[in-house]
């Protein structure tokens, strides 16, 4: 190898040079790994803005939807807003992570990851993390919106939704990647996500809808913050078994 | 011979099970202050019970399924028709329960259905394994079959909670009869009888409906591996 193709190809493995073992397999760091990962998902999202343009619009469809379909009036309005704020999230985030799969299918991207001697965890934390994002900016974004609409003034302890909704988000996104993963091989894929998501996030949507209305009424019937801890509680026992399992859906054949 | 055998089994099915009615409808004391409705407790509990059973015997078989998809395919497939099998009865028991729980609630709460806890939780139950017969269809080949173990797992993780429900959070479903408080407990001994008679009288039918789908499973498994191995060689 001439010193300038030496060069070049250390250009396009990056700008972090990974370390060279004895066999001559590179390896990098986990960490790194998930940032190489992520730093891509960023970079076609920041480039395309497909992912976060799409969900905005569709969250902010679905509220005025549900605020047409009833009319609620302050009082109801508190009662319901958690859990048309949850629904929204989910229902904007379902095309979304399909969409996070299949791009990886175009041109067999998936095959060759799946062929890198990486750890494969890696993968799946960083699409979490990408998608978590892309969802949280959604949130922020429709968050005043949301309030505005629906007249809410939290009447209750409002900072606790900035510990409610990204653990809600995160049990949401963790496990749709999980199972976009594990759709995206079946027949009709598209169809399937929900089917299969909808079941499993149900424990965590309950909770969720039920900390956020805690919250915005304030009517002090969870002093405890139960649901929290059981959101909580959630997010740790799905990501566990989503990471000990996700390499066994990455190499289903 | 064979079919000797499988007419009696049928035969002793059919007889425990209407024994297990006998008991639950003629034998077992009117309750004091339900009445009769009280009777649903029978079938409903110990298919309460039995689905949990199953969903269990699934996710057992998922387990060694994923374990041993590469090291033993021939086990593996047997692991994988005990898997949907299993999965399968145990949404039919578990529709049983989601049926005769209403039945029971409208006269006794003056309502079909509350959504607490344990009542949410068994729906939500029910609706995972819904999912997971609803993946297998969409999907086919080993790929699917391994996609719908890992479901499975996840399925499971649902099994506990619904289990403690009642234990946890204070529902409008009733306490637990077993395993509950010190105060727990059938008292009356021809009701226990009566739920001993039915729980395995349900189970034997189960089981006996487990062996048979298992069965079934396993003779398709066989005609798809010829049919591939038909259309690898070109015939």
């Amino acid at each position: 190898m001439t010193e300038a193709s030496a060069e070049a190809s250390e250009d396009v493995a990056g700008v972090d040079a990974p370390e060279v073992d004895v066999t001559g397999v590179e390896t990098a760091g986990w960490f790194a790994l998930v940032g190489t990962h992520l730093q891509k998902d960023l970079r076609i999202e920041w480039r395309s803005r497909e992912a976060i343009q799409s969900m905005l619009f569709f969250a902010l469809l679905v509220v005025v939807l549900f605020s047409m379909a009833f009319d609620p009036t302050a009082a109801a309005s508190r009662e319901i807003a958690g859990g048309v704020l949850c629904v929204a999230t989910l229902f904007a985030s379902v095309s979304v992570l399909n969409q996070a799969w299949t791009r990886e299918i175009r041109h067999d991207v998936l095959d060759a990851l799946r062929l890198t001697p990486a750890d494969r965890s890696a993968i799946f934390v960083a699409k979490v993390l990408a998608n978590f994002l892309f969802v949280t900016v959604v949130q922020v974004l429709l968050g005043p919106v949301f309030f505005i609409f629906y007249n809410l003034r939290p009447l209750g302890n409002g900072w606790l939704l900035l510990a409610v909704v990204p653990l809600g988000t995160w049990a949401l996104v963790a496990n749709g990647t999980f199972f976009a993963a594990l759709s995206i091989r079946s027949r009709n894929r598209e169809l399937l996500l929900p089917l299969i998501l909808f079941p499993i996030f149900l424990p965590a949507l309950l909770a969720m809808v039920l900390a956020v209305k805690t919250v915005l009424t304030g009517d002090g019937s969870d002093p405890h913050l139960l649901w929290l801890k059981m959101l909580a509680g959630y997010d740790i026992i799905f990501m566990t078994v989503s990471l000990l399992l996700f390499d066994t859906v990455l190499q289903a054949e | 011979m064979k079919r000797m055998l499988l007419l009696l089994t049928l035969a002793g099915v059919a007889v425990l099970m209407a024994w297990g009615f006998h008991q639950a409808i003629y034998v077992a004391p009117t309750e004091a202050t339900m009445g009769d409705v009280q009777r649903i407790f029978y079938y409903h509990v110990p298919n309460a019970m039995l689905s949990f059973l199953f969903f269990a015997i699934s996710f057992v078989s998922s387990i060694l399924f994923l374990a041993w998809r590469r090291s033993a395919p021939e086990r593996a497939q047997a692991a994988d028709a005990w898997a949907l099998a299993s999965a399968e009865v145990g949404v039919v028991f578990c529709s049983v329960v989601l049926i005769t729980g209403p039945l029971w609630a409208r006269p006794v709460w003056g309502i079909w259905w509350t959504w607490d806890a344990r009542l949410t939780t068994t729906l939500i139950l029910w609706l995972i394994y819904v999912s997971y017969l609803l993946l297998r269809r969409f999907a086919d080949g080993a790929q699917m079959q391994a996609l719908a173990a890992v479901l499975s797992v996840f399925g499971a993780l649902d099994v506990p909670i619904v289990y403690m429900a009642n234990r946890w959070w204070r529902t409008q479903h009733p306490a637990p009869v077993f395993g509950g408080g010190p105060d727990s407990g059938i008292k009356d001994p021809r009701m226990l009888a009566a739920f001993g008679w039915n729980v395995l009288a349900w189970a034997v039918w189960g089981l006996m409906l487990l062996a048979f789908r298992v069965h079934v499973e396993r003779r398709q498994q066989k005609i798809r591996q010829k049919q591939t191995v038909a259309a690898l060689a070109g015939k």
